[in-house]
């Protein structure tokens, strides 16, 4: 198993590698916005990372509460987390590439609203996972992970009909007019680096809390067997 | 007991707690009156300028008077292991759900109540829309909060932070209901604008959340 | 310019902490097995 994780990340480090440089040097400077266009390259693959990330927990905290195993449940912590991490990132970088691009750092547009709302859900989910005492705990999330799902659903349609006065950037549109085949070359291995990256980091998480499951376990049998 | 009767019994036990010791209403309700105070003050502006903001402010002060009742309604429940003979009472839990969250829903109308006029006062507000879209909004803006709050209200005190995590967890979740009742608001007090679609997104929201929130609200209270 | 760099060295500041946590997170639980198996 470590051996397949070894190399897993080995792949990983090499396809980040070559993504950097593909962003970097790789792909052409973009014609309208100049070379700050390359955050794109990051940013949209880390927004894809927590598009994948975020469902994922929804769906593993649905099929927590059916089966209550302690792998789901800490297979669901773990994409709630790295979820999180990507979502930070992208909420970070892309007002750095709004601002000299568009003028603005941030809209209440129906995407931006989402992520901003999907975050702080997911920020509020795992200070509960903190708060919570033993064994409730991952029920509690649980509940809490479909009922943030369930909203940011509400959020994305609210937005979208109640306030539409506001400009709408499009992110992730890239280049417009003829997309230069460099630059789909430099979106593609970043793509599959940030996915690459977003499972490696899933895995890492998870093999920590399966391991600081088991130790737990291993602590209550122990008091039990002080006590006979 | 069948649902209807726990429902009314728990509902009624809860309004003569708090008609006797009248505690948790009193300091709602000088909780509320202080945050329209400080608005109030905060934002110096003529009945035009007003309306459009209005509705926000409202709803802002709203939801900070909810949270302090929603804490008092639970945490009296914990204080004599009430909780606790509920989860092992063979009446339904859902009716207790759903009595918690009309009790709360009562308490904050009453909040709703002694809130608005005052800003009305404050900012001599006049509503050009029809009034009763402004009593439509607050009846299911006012359930949207409740509904959230009396579930997540019972998640928090099972937690070490207790009080403190209710607002954590029910801000981020009322987003979308916030934004539905007071854009409602708003477009009803400037007449700009129709109130209709808010008031559907809102009447949804109320449905899909109450369903999910009586459909999980077992789950959370027997977790472990 | 300055912004493309503030980008990418966020992104990486990022992601070098949280792989950090982790690391830190393993070294307590090492710790802990440790002291069970004593």
């Amino acid at each position: 198993m470590k051996s397949k994780f070894t190399i897993f990340a080995l792949i990983t480090f090499a396809l980040l590698s070559w993504g950097l440089y593909e962003a970097l040097i790789g792909a052409p400077t973009e014609a309208t916005m100049g070379p700050v266009q390359r955050i794109f390259y990051y940013h949209v693959p880390c927004a894809w990372v927590m598009e994948l990330c975020f469902p994922a927990n929804f769906l593993l905290s649905i099929a927590y509460l059916i089966w209550r195993k302690p792998e789901i449940d800490a297979l669901a912590v773990s994409t709630a987390e790295v979820g999180v991490v990507f979502c930070t990132i992208v909420l970070l970088t892309g007002p750095i590439w709004g601002k000299p691009v568009w003028g603005i750092w941030w809209t209440w547009d129906a995407r931006l609203t989402s992520t901003l709302v999907l975050w702080l859900i997911y920020v509020s989910y795992l200070i509960l996972r903190k708060f919570s005492i033993g064994g409730p705990n991952a029920v509690l999330a649980a509940s809490l992970a479909i009922f943030g799902c369930l909203d940011a659903v509400f959020v994305f349609m609210a937005i979208r009909w109640f306030r539409t006065q506001h400009p709408k950037p499009v992110f992730g549109g890239g280049a417009d007019s003829g997309i230069d085949p460099r630059m789909l070359q430099a979106f593609f291995v970043n793509m599959a680096a940030f996915t690459a990256l977003g499972i490696l980091l899933v895995w890492l998480r998870f093999v920590l809390e399966r391991t600081r499951q088991k130790v737990e376990e291993a602590h209550a049998m122990k008091a039990l067997g002080a006590t006979r | 007991m069948t649902f209807a009767t726990t429902l009314k019994n728990t509902l009624a036990k809860d309004l003569q707690l708090e008609w006797r010791s009248k505690d948790a209403i009193n300091s709602m309700l000088f909780f509320a009156l202080l945050v329209v105070v400080i608005f109030s003050f905060s934002f110096d502006l003529s009945p035009e300028e007003s309306r459009p903001i209005a509705g926000g402010l409202v709803w802002v002060a709203l939801l900070f008077a909810a949270v302090v009742a929603l804490n008092q309604t639970w945490s009296r429940e914990l204080r004599n292991s009430v909780l606790d003979a509920y989860r092992i009472a063979p009446a339904p839990l859902e009716s207790l759900f759903l009595a918690k969250t009309i009790g709360n829903f009562i308490f904050v109308s009453v909040l709703e109540l002694v809130i608005a006029p005052l800003f009305v006062i404050f900012y001599n507000l006049r509503s050009v829309g029809p009034v009763y879209q402004l009593v439509l909004a607050s009846v299911l803006g006012n359930w949207a909060l409740v509904v959230n709050g009396t579930f997540f209200g019972a998640i928090s005190i099972r937690t070490r932070s207790r009080e403190v995590l209710l607002p954590l967890l029910l801000f981020p979740i009322s987003i979308p209901a916030m934004l539905a009742a007071v854009n409602a608001t708003a477009n009803t007090l400037t007449g700009e604008g129709s109130a209709y679609l808010p008031l559907v997104f809102l009447a949804v929201y109320d449905v899909v959340f109450t369903a999910v929130g009586l459909f999980l609200f077992e789950t959370v209270l027997q977790a472990e | 310019m300055s912004y493309l760099y503030a980008a990418y060295i966020i992104v990486w500041v990022v992601l070098i902490g949280y792989i950090g946590i982790l690391t830190m997170g393993f070294r307590k639980l090492a710790e802990e097995v440790k002291e069970l198996e004593k």
